[in-house]
């Protein structure tokens, strides 16, 4: 039995592993890292609902 | 002290050795390289990826395969090879998919070995976990670079 998982589930996992791997490549510090990685989600979030309230008016 | 480096000073090592280790097991170049915590980050999220994606029936990609059709009751079925007549853009998801798919390394090599294949009817969820499997190995791409860098000494 395959695992079912609505889409914005899916792309806030989506979110939370590309901004782990994001903030752990990218500064020289934990605590950077930290910042970046919370950054990048927070970014990956916005843009789920932002470009959803777009697709949401664009259908009318 | 940082956690990510493992609280020590990176060994010199081949950087052919970190990348090879590094495309094999997801992390492998950061043990080498002695950055036990970036690496366990790397194997840990790579892996849970390359996990949701398979348990979600996701269908790894083959180079020029991985197209679907409709059968005569009007479903969306699984076909190995995209149709000849497929267009530019069908082709490069196909191939950049498998790119993709193998820069998982060793869990996309022994998928492959034990016959998983395209599922059976494609719905939204094998669609997003052919998606997350095809993410693991561009967020190990990621890591394999990162650890190359530090193998070189382009980077601390």
């Amino acid at each position: 039995m395959p695992l079912v998982l609505d889409h914005f589930t899916v792309a806030i996992l989506f979110a939370l592993f590309a901004s782990i791997i994001l903030g752990l490549v990218t500064k020289r510090s934990d605590r950077e890292r930290l910042s970046y990685g919370l950054y990048c989600f927070g970014c990956f979030v916005l843009a789920l609902f932002g470009i959803g309230w777009f697709m949401r008016l664009l259908h009318g | 002290m940082s956690v990510a480096n493992g609280g020590g000073v990176s060994p010199v090592r081949s950087p052919l050795l970190v990348v090879l280790s590094s495309w094999l097991i997801p992390g492998g170049g950061y043990f080498l390289l002695g950055r036990r915590g970036r690496g366990l980050i790397v194997l840990l999220t790579v892996l849970t990826a390359f996990g949701l994606g398979r348990l979600m029936n996701g269908s790894l990609f083959v180079p020029g395969g991985n197209g679907f059709e409709t059968n005569g009751r009007g479903a969306l079925t699984a076909t190995v090879q995209l149709p000849a007549q497929a267009d530019v853009l069908s082709r490069l998801i196909s191939y950049g998919g498998f790119v993709g798919d193998l820069a998982s390394g060793l869990p996309y090599l022994i998928s492959t070995a034990l016959g998983y294949g395209p599922p059976d009817q494609a719905s939204p969820s094998t669609d997003y976990g052919s998606k997350f499997l095809v993410a693991a190995g561009l967020l190990n791409i990621l890591a394999i670079v990162d650890a190359y860098e530090i193998a070189t000494r382009q980077k601390e």
